[in-house]
């Protein structure tokens, strides 16, 4: 065995980077469904023991996923910056552990992490998160910047965007309408407008566009819309001369995964370059959202890597955001408890999850945002998304996703709301995307705090939205 | 402001319009939230009352005596944390005249009452709408998820599937139906490959007559196209 170790008398061996990733990671019931996670606390313990003394250079050596089955291996091998790595390629994990943690905390931090950001592969960005605290991955994530823009600016220092998600169980336009106009007197819907449809068909999609953009032209609101169906319809509405701002697609990590969703990177390069072609955006050109979660490629059967061995599916996740990277998105954000309890079994699970997305999102230069829910059959409930949003707006989280009254009467799960998003600004002195302020303050909806101003819906000159 | 919002509350079951003190809604709103909470995780366990499901479908005109059937998860705590067992069958099914156009399966999946309220409805209103099909008898799965109906066609070489399914319960609908269409399928068959209609629950949901229209345009698609999945849009053939 090339990597054990050995503790209290007894050896710890493990057969592969791949097995060792599995075993170092924190527990959670996705793995354990896989048949990657330690099978012990004592174990994982050794794991990671090993894992600090892997060498970066490893990771290029040795791919998770084979590089002839998989375009995402090939996309982050082809693609890996060697200049932006060297002054790290001495390092092992857990001397990038260390390294990350005393630069998060030096001067010029921010853009160090950036010169850094090429240089990482997301396998090297999930092993160093296995040795870290959620206080770690606060600290660090803390120091990156990732700054986009399409209508609005994203990511900037004291700033918290929010995506208005005003869905409806069968997309009725009066009853998205109603949604929206409740989040943007709730000051929400800087980052994107966006509704994940009931029906997939394409006229009720371009009807969805077309309210959305009517309601952004009419006030002239400073932000972008979308609608979350497939690539291909995105692709054939912008053909059809729909107003398209965004391209959506989900993604995972592996060419396996992907596949499940339908997707390759040639369809996703397609619909990047429809998208801008367009030239709708104002003060940026980035036009891509994706959504990703760990447990996508588990659930597809597509989880497997180097040696038939299950990987673990928060190093999974990580390739996701190395997909996403690539494809210069304006935003990224994990659906973290979205995807059930076979995956991230409780709060404790969730929350663990959503601060490594964020911080190897942020890592690798993806403008990371996390949906910060849970479904009914999961063991959570909102003091656990009160815990996860508190420390993820500590994190410098770029944006959230905000429904009325934390319900997503489509979807069937519990988000952040509109008012959880005031209550992040408000005890962190957040503040809204610059454009988007500016613009809540015409609307008269800015307080002189900062904060948004309590009106009488029917008195605002939103109202007539609906 | 009250009157303003509830005149919108006609368009959307959504918790819009909430009060605010501080950052945080009413107290009153608070406890609503905690009370649909505990309903919704307790939907999650409520099991599926098989012999009244029987009975309804029985009054179907046309339709064959459903078959019941069992997957590999023995219970709903396994059945949550084990999702290949939920996908699988726990006994070999019994035998049914090979090569149906169309195997409809009634999976309880995360809600047993939404197939209880809802599946017969959906199927009422769908027979008349495929006339010429040649119908399997219906399965009805307790502890399933979706991909079971990929064993149970490929058991009995049906052509498609369609597996109505009891959705997540959310904090408003513990109900909601989706309906899943499979062209050829077959165990491992990915779901891009699947058509979905999600959210069957009327009054706040799809009606069934509208789901079982959307369903039946989906099955003519399926059979032009022979594929169903991310090739096939809704709405997309009809205009050709």
């Amino acid at each position: 065995m090339r990597y054990t170790h050995r503790a209290r008398g007894r050896t710890y061996a493990f057969s592969s980077l791949v097995e060792v990733l599995g075993r170092a990671s924190p527990l959670r019931s996705g793995d354990v469904l896989a048949g990657s996670a330690a099978e012990s606390g004592a174990e994982r313990a050794a794991a990671q023991w090993v894992l600090a003394d892997v060498p970066l250079t490893t990771f290029l050596e040795e791919p998770v996923v084979p590089y002839e089955d998989d375009e995402v291996t090939r996309l982050i091998l082809d693609g890996h910056d060697a200049l932006a790595f060297a002054p790290l390629r001495h390092l092992t994990v857990g001397g990038l552990r260390e390294w990350l943690l005393a630069t998060a905390a030096g001067p010029g931090a921010a853009a160090a992490l950036a010169a850094a950001a090429p240089g990482l592969t997301p396998e090297m960005g999930a092993a160093v998160s296995k040795l870290m605290r959620n206080q770690e991955l606060i600290a660090v994530g803390a120091a990156t910047e990732v700054v986009t823009g399409f209508r609005s600016t994203i990511g900037l220092a004291g700033r918290l965007a929010t995506r208005l998600q005003p869905n409806h169980p069968t997309d009725d336009p009066a009853g998205v309408a109603a949604a929206v106009l409740d989040g943007l007197l709730l000051g929400c819907g800087d980052a994107v407008i966006g509704i994940n449809p009931a029906s997939d068909n394409p006229e009720t999609v371009a009807r969805l566009l077309r309210l959305l953009d009517e309601v952004r032209r009419r006030y002239e609101i400073p932000t972008q819309s979308c609608v979350l169906t497939h690539v291909t319809t995105t692709i054939d509405l912008i053909a059809a001369g729909e107003p398209v701002d965004l391209v959506f697609q989900s993604i995972a990590g592996t060419q396996a995964a992907n596949a499940g969703f339908g997707v390759d990177l040639a369809v996703l390069a397609e619909g990047r370059d429809a998208a801008l072609s367009l030239g709708r955006g104002e003060v940026g050109e980035q036009v891509m959202y994706f959504e990703t979660g760990q447990g996508s490629a588990l659930s597809a059967g597509a989880h497997h890597g180097t040696g038939g061995l299950p990987v673990d599916q928060q190093t999974l996740e990580a390739r996701a955001y190395a997909v996403a990277r690539a494809f210069d998105p304006f935003l990224v954000n994990t659906v973290v408890g979205f995807i059930g309890p076979e995956y991230l079994y409780d709060g404790k699970q969730i929350i663990r999850a959503g601060l490594e997305d964020h911080f190897c999102g942020k890592l690798l230069g993806v403008p990371m945002g996390v949906d910060v829910c849970y479904t009914n059959h999961a063991e959570a409930d909102s003091d656990d998304t009160d815990t996860l949003l508190t420390l993820l707006t500590a994190a410098g989280c770029s944006f959230i996703i905000a429904v009325p009254g934390s319900d997503d009467v489509m979807l069937g799960y519990q988000s952040t709301s509109f008012h959880d998003a005031l209550y992040a600004r408000r005890i962190s002195g957040k503040r809204p995307a610059p454009e988007f302020e500016a613009w809540l303050d015409r609307v008269g909806l800015l307080a002189d705090d900062g904060g948004i101003r309590p009106v009488d819906p029917a008195l605002s000159v939103l109202r007539e939205l609906v | 402001m009250s009157d303003f919002w509830a005149a919108l509350r006609a368009h959307t079951p959504a918790r819009i319009g909430q009060q605010r003190f501080g950052e945080a809604p009413g107290t009153r709103e608070r406890l609503e939230f905690v009370t649909a909470h505990a309903a919704a995780r307790d939907a999650v366990h409520e099991p599926l009352d098989v012999s009244a499901l029987v009975a309804d479908l029985a009054s179907i005109p046309g339709l064959a005596a459903p078959v019941v059937v069992a997957s590999a998860a023995p219970d709903r705590a396994t059945y949550l944390t084990r999702p290949d067992l939920g996908r699988r069958l726990r006994d070999p099914l019994p035998s049914a005249e090979p090569g149906a156009d169309l195997v409809v399966v009634l999976a309880d999946g995360l809600s047993a009452t939404a197939v209880q309220r809802h599946a017969h409805g959906v199927l009422r209103a769908l027979r008349p709408l495929l006339p010429g099909t040649r119908w399997a008898p219906p399965v009805i799965a307790t502890q399933a998820r979706v991909a079971l109906g990929d064993h149970v066609a490929a058991a009995w070489r049906a052509r498609m599937a369609l597996v109505l399914v009891g959705e997540r319960p959310g904090l408003t609908t513990a109900d909601s139906l989706g309906a899943y269409l499979t062209w050829a399928p077959h165990p491992g068959t990915p779901d891009s490959a699947r058509n979905c209609v999600s959210n069957i629950h009327p009054p706040h949901g799809l009606d069934h007559e509208t789901a079982a229209r959307t369903i039946a345009s989906l099955v003519h698609g399926a059979r032009q196209l022979r594929a169903t999945g991310i090739a096939l849009k809704e709405g997309r053939l009809e205009l050709g």
